[in-house]
């Protein structure tokens, strides 16, 4: 408790410090999980970050710290960013939950906004993107465009947001193809180009010609590329180095809006904790450009399906939908809810193999 | 012509001090870098060296320079001894992660009891985890005459596929909502390896540190088994004329390492840590390698090597956030330390003379 207070008040009194120099500079913290230069989820939010600094200019200062373990590693630099003035902090990835929590229980003061993640506090929100709004375009093309009927889809951790993307994919895929079968690789990471160029080419040796993939590097792009008659989509980024071919399209993570919206709140002083999960209709989830390698009617069959989404008319979990052991889930017209959708651990009717437990 | 000429004898004057001229070497070549990333050489070492001992908040680095580096000197002084007697456990992340699991399972599995026996039980577990793990690479050399070096690493991979499956399935927290991960054990009192004094830093896995460094030093140098440790590393043939068992002294070597190891992970998950996870493993049981070396397998030098591994990591963090430093770089700059210790330790065993050109 000591401690505690002894942190407490170290942040404060360097809070006074801070804000008798530099009367309204706002110093917005980033915790990154993986290389700045990932070209995939880091990428993005990075891209955020430079957002929120050309938004304000000088009336901001941001700082970050990249490829943070997570664990007592992160703790420890979020701690470090309070402790260096920081009002507001973004810490990027699922596994940063626990000490997002823990650092902020020691700095009420200090803003915390947690990618992905459930546990909120006073000073703890949550964001995330409805990725599996982009997963339903994306399988849709997945699904017109396979001659061998195989679609390979690396996954990364079988948690809720990798299985929604999954199923998402998958029903869409096989609403415009019915013979269509996914073959799931579990990665067990975020970004390992090795492990990641591997899994692709397993997949693509299993017959697949189209990979879908949850992690965050460009490796499966270029063993697609290198395989040929392969295709791919960006993920997290737009990844267009790889257009026209193998990467016909992607879904891009668009953080800025919300980190700016989220600064801005601080500087106003009408921060509060939320719990965001925006999509395509607010921008965060965008859909890359589709290239020329699809045919016409499929891109504009694509685009239909995000105009849908994007209006509220369609969802993507609407019923009839079944599990994979057959049981019903949604009857006919019936909407998935929020509250399943964040902790979906099962798979729908049709995909094979197991979630790993 | 520069020539290396072998010395009759090590120089024992180098060995103690290549570590330090690889420091400054690194010192030096790191600046260089800083230099050509843009950044101002002298602030950026000074961030990384000076910050957490003496800087504004050193009263909050100091402690963390503890918590990071007990797990890296207990895993290294284990892997010392062997070290020392020419046996090469490389694989003590993994058996780091069989720690953390045999620990924290015995934890978990007396949720929420609330009884003074829980936590010395999770002692025990992961010690007897991380020593089982270990145990794999020194029976089939002693049986088989495998190649430690190889089994035990690969049986890194195990482990780790083992971690998944444990935070996916048999380990994973009831109200985690799907999500992969244990229960945090820092909520569940019995178990909690807790700071003993707050904001010292000081947990149990930093009291196990200290005392392998004091076992080890009186191990090696007041005790038999000692000695015929650094007998068969320095004179194998003269180590056999002494008595000394290779097969006992293989399972000595890789059970007291897989069990010290073991330790870490289980004081890790049980402390700083708090949960099972996937990404527990942060690459100490790798590390602790680099620490050992930098320590010249002597129980001091590792306690110094840990705490300057330790202050470089934190150090790294501060210069990144407040330098704008790629993590890459200070990757790089930890990286020159071995490679620097490495070229200089040459001149422990040989001489540099300049030799006339016109002889060759």
């Amino acid at each position: 408790m000591k401690f505690t207070s002894l942190l407490a008040s170290a942040a404060m009194a360097l809070g006074l410090a801070t804000g008798a120099v530099a009367e309204d500079k706002t110093k917005v913290g980033f915790v990154y999980v993986g290389p700045v230069g990932d070209g995939g989820w880091t990428y993005e939010h990075d891209k955020g970050r430079q957002a929120v600094e050309k938004h304000f200019g000088d009336k901001v200062e941001t700082v970050y710290v990249e490829s943070v373990p997570e664990g007592p590693d992160a703790e420890r630099v979020m701690t470090q960013m309070a402790l260096e003035g920081a009002d507001l902090i973004f810490t990027t990835s699922f596994g940063y939950m626990d000490p997002t929590i823990n650092v902020a229980k020691k700095f009420p003061n200090v803003k915390f906004e947690h990618a992905t993640g459930y546990k909120t506090a006073p000073n703890v929100s949550v964001y995330s993107a409805r990725f599996y709004e982009g997963r339903a375009v994306q399988g849709t093309i997945a699904g017109r465009m396979t001659k061998s009927n195989i679609i390979g889809y690396i996954g990364s951790y079988p948690i809720p947001e990798v299985i929604r993307g999954i199923n998402s994919a998958y029903i869409h895929a096989k609403k415009v193809n019915p013979d269509v079968q996914f073959k799931i690789v579990w990665a067990y990471t975020w970004f390992d180009p090795a492990k990641e160029a591997d899994a692709a080419k397993v997949l693509i040796e299993q017959g697949a010609d189209v990979i879908l993939q949850h992690t965050d590097s460009t490796a499966p792009q270029a063993a697609a590329q290198e395989a040929g008659n392969v295709i791919t989509f960006g993920q997290a980024s737009d990844m267009s180095e790889y257009a026209p071919l193998p990467r016909v399209s992607s879904i891009i993570d668009n953080w800025a809006p919300y980190y700016i919206a989220r600064t801005q709140a601080v500087m106003d002083g009408t921060w509060e904790s939320v719990n965001t999960w925006h999509g395509i209709k607010e921008g965060m989830v965008e859909i890359g450009e589709i290239s020329e390698a699809v045919p016409a009617d499929v891109k504009a069959e694509a685009l239909a399906l995000k105009d849908a989404i994007a209006s509220g008319e369609y969802h993507p979990f609407t019923g009839p939908l079944n599990k994979q052991d057959g049981s019903p889930w949604l009857a006919e017209g019936e909407v998935a809810d929020d509250g399943t959708l964040a902790g979906m651990n099962f798979y729908v009717e049709g995909l094979e193999g197991e979630i790993p437990q | 012509m520069i020539v290396l000429e072998k010395r009759p004898q090590p120089s024992k004057a180098w060995s103690y001090a290549t570590p330090l001229v690889a420091v400054v070497a690194t010192m030096v070549f790191g600046g260089l870098l800083f230099a050509i990333l843009g950044k101002n050489p002298v602030e950026a070492i000074g961030t990384i060296f000076w910050e957490p001992l003496f800087g504004e908040f050193s009263f909050y680095y100091r402690p963390q320079l503890l918590v990071k580096g007990a797990p890296l000197v207990l895993i290294a002084i284990g892997l010392s001894l062997g070290f020392r007697a020419g046996i090469w456990n490389i694989g003590a992340e993994g058996q780091y992660i069989m720690g953390a699991i045999f620990g924290a399972g015995v934890g978990l599995a007396f949720y929420p009891l609330d009884a003074w026996y829980v936590f010395p039980l999770m002692v025990i577990a992961g010690a007897f985890g991380g020593w089982i793990w270990a145990m794999i690479p020194a029976f089939l050399k002693v049986r088989f005459g495998t190649n430690e070096i190889l089994v035990s690493l690969m049986l890194v991979y195990v482990a780790e596929q083992f971690l998944a499956s444990v935070s996916l399935g048999l380990l994973k927290n009831p109200e985690g909502f799907g999500f992969p991960g244990s229960r945090n054990l820092q909520s569940y009192d019995a178990a909690h390896n807790a700071e003993l004094i707050a904001g010292s830093g000081m947990h149990w896995g930093v009291v196990a540190a200290f005392v392998s460094v004091i076992f080890a030093y009186v191990l090696l140098n007041r005790h038999m088994l000692g000695f015929h440790i650094r007998l068969t590393g320095e004179a194998p043939r003269a180590a056999k004329f002494a008595g000394v068992n290779p097969p006992r002294l293989i399972l000595f070597c890789l059970g007291v390492s897989g069990a010290l190891a073991g330790l870490a992970g289980m004081f890790e998950v049980s402390g700083p840590s708090g949960v099972v996870s996937i990404d527990f493993n942060v690459g100490y049981g790798f590390t602790a390698i680099i620490v050992a070396f930098l320590g010249r397998l002597h129980p001091i030098g590792i306690l110094l090597a840990g705490g300057l591994m330790a202050l470089t990591y934190i150090g790294g963090e501060i210069a990144q956030s407040q330098l704008g430093l790629p993590a890459a770089a200070i990757q790089v700059f930890q990286g020159m330390l071995l490679f620097f210790l490495l070229a200089f330790d040459l001149l422990t065993n040989y001489r540099i003379r300049a030799a006339r050109s016109e002889v060759a």
